[in-house]
């Protein structure tokens, strides 16, 4: 485990999963398999039947059902401090364990904000007694987010922070962002940006569009979000800065997107499940689980979003999992906080709406559901012996209700809510730890049926 | 139909319907004693979240009008003044049994949300800038009653469509009976993609004189402050309807309140063209109409046919 995650002491994995169907594009497996983990590792790999049984180590009959490398989320809110009563750090872990991920990194707009050493240690010290898996955190660009003074980046990094963000705004000021990339090569750490121009998002609360002209509701265009990608990924370039994009959602940011790659900037981007499967059309039912920053859009920009995901363009998913209490989004639509929660359901909303309907392989979808470990220089999961077990079983052909049997995520905001998914986590190992168990895959059980 | 939440609720038999019953229900408002005895013993509730002078009393006379108990709260000096939720004070308020709540609010979807939190019939009055359904329903009434019927009739809506909900049910309604609407006003005030609804866009009134109809909205003084127009002198030379805008024939109307010299000039006010006094006292009729169609629904009682 990297020096910048963190997770409370959980015992090592021992268990011999027999004739899974192992899927690792970056190893090149995909075929049915047993596989013998032994002290959170994986000891060895072996055709099916080929293993022996060691004594008193657990045999797990997996039938054909798919193991993946587990998946890891740079984008999550756990509300720890502060706003408890939307999500904690063992709450949102827990979440993301029965997603399947086996990391998750933490965004720093909570109250108070992460913009402090101390702040930060202190969260590093929560998470390391509650944390179900391993998590990391990013700290403020700006101290409160108010895009005026730059935080104590060098002394957040040695404190843990994985990077910085002033995620939920933008760093408004060009020059602000500039002090911020030069002064990165100082702290290291990947500078991390939600964009939007403000003077342009103006009062809105959904995409500027058709139906934003139907519900008479302000619009988000979705040039807000593509020109301070262009004006970023340009100071980007010219500091030589590491940068990351956080949730895209529209055609233009990804034009402006591979402009800049294409330019040398070392720039990545991620794109949310709700993006890349849902859009505006849904906002008609004024349900305030569709409200979100950035807004869904239109099916062009969806497809625009999937092409880029499918390509490599955009290197990886992001649940961008923000829980909000019932109480908050129980309101009219302008009035509801932004975000729905995600960890629970992005494996199984690509898998239902991206693979199944032909838009998107399964093995890229795997890849890209691990690809921000690399981005945010934590360790990528790997299907091979030696590794530490950061694997999740899944059962492609369950098909199940969300939100029917409740969420794990302390809050109940999923913008997927009510819908049928194929594709049910099963087990996930999180560094060499079983984090997730299904109820259905009882201890006791080698066969499920 | 159990709510009113959108236009989109109504075909356009159901509004030939409704505009059907408040054609009787205009007639019981002739008459010495104005009251039927259609909704004795219920109850409705007006909740009111936002200024109003003509929509909250033709809904309090309409339903006293039909014999029910009303009750209005305003959001100023109630509990709602004390920070309660709308989910709050409307479960609040349906402990007692209301047959129907009539709802404004600024922000869209309201109306919408307390349907699923009451048993009541719920009549949307207007939901941010998303609908204002019996307004709509007024205006058709009034036009009907002005032109017989409103098939291949050219509508102009002038002025701030972006924040309108009076805009937004008009084009669904008018163009549900068969008119052609078009939008006109500042590029800033007109929202992207309203052809969506459909209807036509356009930024000057030069081709005013192909409507039959003039529809004016209300042009808010903050909306210079927030500069969507860099003055209300220039908004009312490119856009203020007047007596010489208008052409032989046209007929003229706002749902007001009027802001005279702005939108509209006094001559076109008072010209006998406009028919915005004959929308307010169709406000009362349709109101009848719509808490009828919603609280009584079947065939017309005696006692309002009589």
């Amino acid at each position: 485990m990297s020096d910048r995650l963190f997770a409370r002491q959980a015992e090592s994995a021992a268990l011999l999963i027999r004739a899974a169907h192992v899927l690792d594009p970056r190893v090149g497996i995909d075929e049915r398999l047993d596989i013998l983990i032994r002290d959170g590792h994986i000891a060895e790999l072996g055709a099916p039947g080929s293993l022996p049984e060691p004594n008193g180590i657990e045999v797990l009959d997996a039938g054909g059902r798919h193991l993946f490398p587990a998946f890891v989320d740079p984008h999550v809110h756990l509300r720890t401090p502060g706003q408890e009563y939307k999500e904690d750090i063992a709450t949102g872990t827990a979440a993301a364990a029965a997603g399947g991920y086996c990391a998750v990194v933490g965004m720093p707009n909570t109250d108070p904000v992460v913009d402090q050493p101390s702040t930060l240690g202190a969260l590093i010290d929560t998470a390391r007694h509650q944390a179900r898996v391993p998590v990391g955190f990013l700290a403020a660009i700006t101290h409160g987010l108010e895009g005026t003074e730059l935080t104590e980046m060098a002394a957040l990094r040695d404190t843990g922070a994985l990077g910085f963000t002033d995620d939920g705004k933008p760093v408004s000021s060009a020059g602000m962002l500039r002090k911020a990339l030069q002064y990165q090569r100082l702290a290291g750490g990947v500078i991390v940006l939600h964009e939007e121009d403000p003077a342009l998002s103006g009062e809105g609360v959904m995409h500027e569009g058709p139906v934003s002209a139907r519900l008479g509701l302000a619009g988000i265009p979705s040039l807000s979000e593509s020109t301070m990608v262009a004006r970023d990924a340009a100071l980007a370039r010219y500091e030589d800065a590491r940068m990351h994009f956080q949730h895209l959602s529209a055609l233009e940011s990804v034009q402006a997107l591979e402009a800049a790659k294409q330019a040398g900037a070392r720039v990545s981007a991620e794109a949310c499940p709700h993006h890349l499967t849902l859009t505006d059309e849904l906002v008609r039912t004024l349900d305030s689980r569709f409200k979100m920053n950035p807004p869904l859009r239109s099916e062009a920009d969806r497809r625009a979003l999937v092409e880029a995901l499918r390509s490599g363009l955009i290197d990886c998913v992001a649940t961008d999992h923000a829980p909000h209490a019932t109480h908050e989004k129980e309101v009219p639509f302008e009035q509801a906080p932004m975000g729905t929660t995600g960890l629970e359901t992005a494996f199984a909303a690509l898998y239902t709406e991206l693979v199944l309907q032909g838009e998107l392989e399964l093995a890229v979808l795997v890849e890209r559901m691990s690809a921000g470990a690399a981005l945010f220089e934590l360790p990528v999961p790997l299907i091979e012996a030696g590794q530490s077990a950061n694997l999740t079983l899944v059962d492609l052909d369950a098909k199940w209700e969300v939100g029917a049997r409740g969420y794990v995520s302390r809050s109940a905001n999923c913008c997927f809510h009510g819908r049928a998914l194929h594709g049910r986590v099963l087990l996930t190992l999180a560094a060499g730890a079983v984090a997730f168990r299904a109820p259905m895959l009882a201890a006791t059980e080698a066969a499920p049926a | 139909m159990k709510h009113l939440i959108s236009i989109e609720d109504l075909d356009r038999s159901a509004i030939e319907r409704i505009l059907d019953r408040a054609e009787s229900f205009a007639e019981v408002s002739g008459r010495e004693i104005k009251k039927v005895p259609v909704l004795r013993g219920r109850t409705v509730v007006n909740l009111f979240y936002e200024a109003s002078t003509r929509t909250s009393s033709s809904f309090e006379l309409a339903a006293k009008r039909l014999s029910a108990d009303v009750v209005s709260v305003r959001s100023a000096g109630s509990s709602v003044d004390k920070g309660e939720s709308l989910k709050d004070t409307v479960q609040t308020l349906s402990a007692y049994d209301p047959a129907a709540i009539v709802i404004r609010s600024p922000h869209a979807g309201a109306a919408q949300l307390v349907a699923g939190w009451t048993e009541a019939s719920v009549v949307n009055a207007g939901d941010g800038k998303h609908e204002h359904p019996t307004q709509a329903l007024l205006d058709a009434f009034t036009l009907r009653r002005s032109l017989g019927a409103l098939d291949g009739t050219n509508i102009w809506i002038v002025g701030d469509v972006l924040h309108s909900r009076v805009a937004r049910s008009n084009i669904l309604a008018l163009t549900r009976m068969g008119a052609s609407v078009t939008v006109c006003g500042p590029p800033t005030l007109i929202p992207r993609g309203i052809e969506a609804l459909g209807c036509k866009a356009t930024a000057t009134l030069d081709e005013l004189h192909e409507a039959d109809v003039v529809y004016v909205l209300r042009m808010q003084h903050e909306r210079m402050r927030e500069a969507f127009v860099p003055s209300l002198r220039e908004y009312a030379q490119r856009y203020q309807i007047s007596a010489a805008r208008l052409r032989a024939g046209q007929l003229l109307m706002h749902p007001g309140p009027v802001n005279r010299g702005v939108e509209l000039s006094a001559d076109a006010i008072d010209s006998p063209q406009a028919l915005i006094g004959a929308q307010v006292k169709a406000g009362v009729a349709v109101r009848m109409a719509v808490l009828y169609e919603l609280l009584a629904g079947g065939p017309m009682l005696e006692a309002v046919a009589a």
